[in-house]
């Protein structure tokens, strides 16, 4: 659903439709009968509606500058939420970092419901990702990365937007389930950090379900 | 802002719930009820005016995105004066329309419903106030302009409300 009222632009365009739309149903009243005037109003809303809810946004995204990071220090930036301790992730940061200093920055974004989102209600959420979050930094340190980590927003892109204005990324990783079953790839997340960031993004897919059922 | 647009749709929500009540139970008499004339002529120049506020309002946002400061300051100081004689024939109206708010239920949902409108105008002037001087002061870029874009969508809100408030209790 789009918002019609998130630009001044697209205000005044919809302040012209109203008055399109109650331009017809008036003159329908007085011209047609009061009947008439009723059914131009339930089409006209209705379509209006349908519009509303169906309608999507296609101007291009926006690109985001990032801060520039050291040079001899490669930093990374993760980004997965339950995947985050998977191991194909833990290979891939081992092996971007192998050979310099690497500096990695774990972001967990604090998934929410949609009804707790608009209510504010985060905390659950945000504790849950914190123990996500701890976890995974605990097993990263035992393979020899040095990680850091932080809550990020609820929205993927986001918490991405927000770690790269104060971390200096070289690349991003995502982390994310296997096709059919990732929410993520579902959205275009990693599509969509390509489209919006400058620096490299490699997407990884951890199977959770595999790696628990392979004998250790 | 869509909780912001969800609050204001149930404010006036209420109202117009109220003032349809109250004339679905008038049945079948006469709308407005007798004795109660509404100015339908004054309050569409009213309409007019607020409407060709709008236009300025856009005028100046687009003037400030190509760089003309001199524009902005124009369409922002028009869309001041014009938003403020809305609100100066809207209490003239008042003054003159021969009832009051205690005078029976359509009396209470008119002033109520107007009135709720003319608030959400008072304080659109005052976010333009703030942004005319903020114009005058050198404040806005093509890049920077959030202080008009701002009032700007407020206002055409403010518009769209008008437009409902007028359809509904002046003509249909």
């Amino acid at each position: 659903m789009i918002n019609p009222l998130r630009s001044e632009a697209e205000a005044y365009r919809f302040l012209l439709l109203t008055v399109g739309y109650f331009a017809a149903i008036v003159i329908a009243t007085l011209a047609l009968g009061r009947w008439v005037g009723f059914a131009v109003f339930v089409l006209l809303t209705v379509a209006g509606l349908v519009y509303l809810v169906r309608a999507r946004r296609t101007e291009p995204p926006r690109r985001v500058a990032t801060r520039e990071g050291s040079e001899n220090v490669r930093r990374i930036l993760v980004v997965a939420n339950e995947t985050v301790g998977g191991e194909p992730l833990r290979e891939e940061i081992r092996r971007k970092s192998e050979g310099q200093e690497e500096q990695v920055l774990v972001i967990c974004p604090a998934l929410n419901s949609p009804l707790k989102h608009w209510a504010s209600d985060e905390d659950g959420a945000r504790v849950q990702a914190q123990e996500r979050l701890d976890a995974s930094l605990a097993r990263l340190r035992q393979l020899g990365v040095d990680a850091t980590g932080e809550i990020g927003d609820a929205e993927p892109l986001q918490a991405m937007e927000d770690a790269l204005r104060l971390f200096g990324a070289d690349e991003i990783i995502i982390s994310t389930h296997p096709p059919g079953r990732s929410n993520w790839l579902e959205k275009g997340i990693v599509e969509g950090a390509r489209e919006r960031f400058s620096v490299p993004i490699t997407h990884v897919v951890v199977d959770l379900e595999a790696e628990r059922e392979a004998p250790s | 802002m869509l909780l912001f647009i969800a609050s204001e749709i149930m404010l006036f929500g209420s109202f117009f719930t109220i003032y349809f009540f109250v004339r679905v139970v008038n049945g079948a008499s006469p709308w407005p009820p007798e004795g109660f004339h509404l100015p339908v002529f004054v309050a569409g120049v009213n309409t007019a005016i607020l409407l060709t506020s709008s236009f300025t309002m856009h005028w100046a946002l687009q003037a400030i995105k190509r760089g003309h400061r001199a524009g902005m300051q124009a369409g922002l100081v028009l869309t001041f004066f014009l938003g403020l004689t809305f609100l100066l024939t809207q209490m003239l109206e008042y003054s003159r329309i021969g009832f009051s708010p205690s005078d029976g239920a359509f009396g209470s949902v008119f002033y109520g419903l107007t009135g709720l409108h003319g608030a959400h105008v008072f304080v659109g002037l005052t976010l333009l106030a703030f942004a005319t001087i903020r114009a005058f002061r050198g404040h806005f870029t093509p890049e920077e302009h959030w202080g008009v874009e701002i009032p700007g969508i407020y206002w055409h809100f403010v518009d769209v409300m008008w437009i409902v408030v007028y359809t509904t209790v002046y003509i249909l």
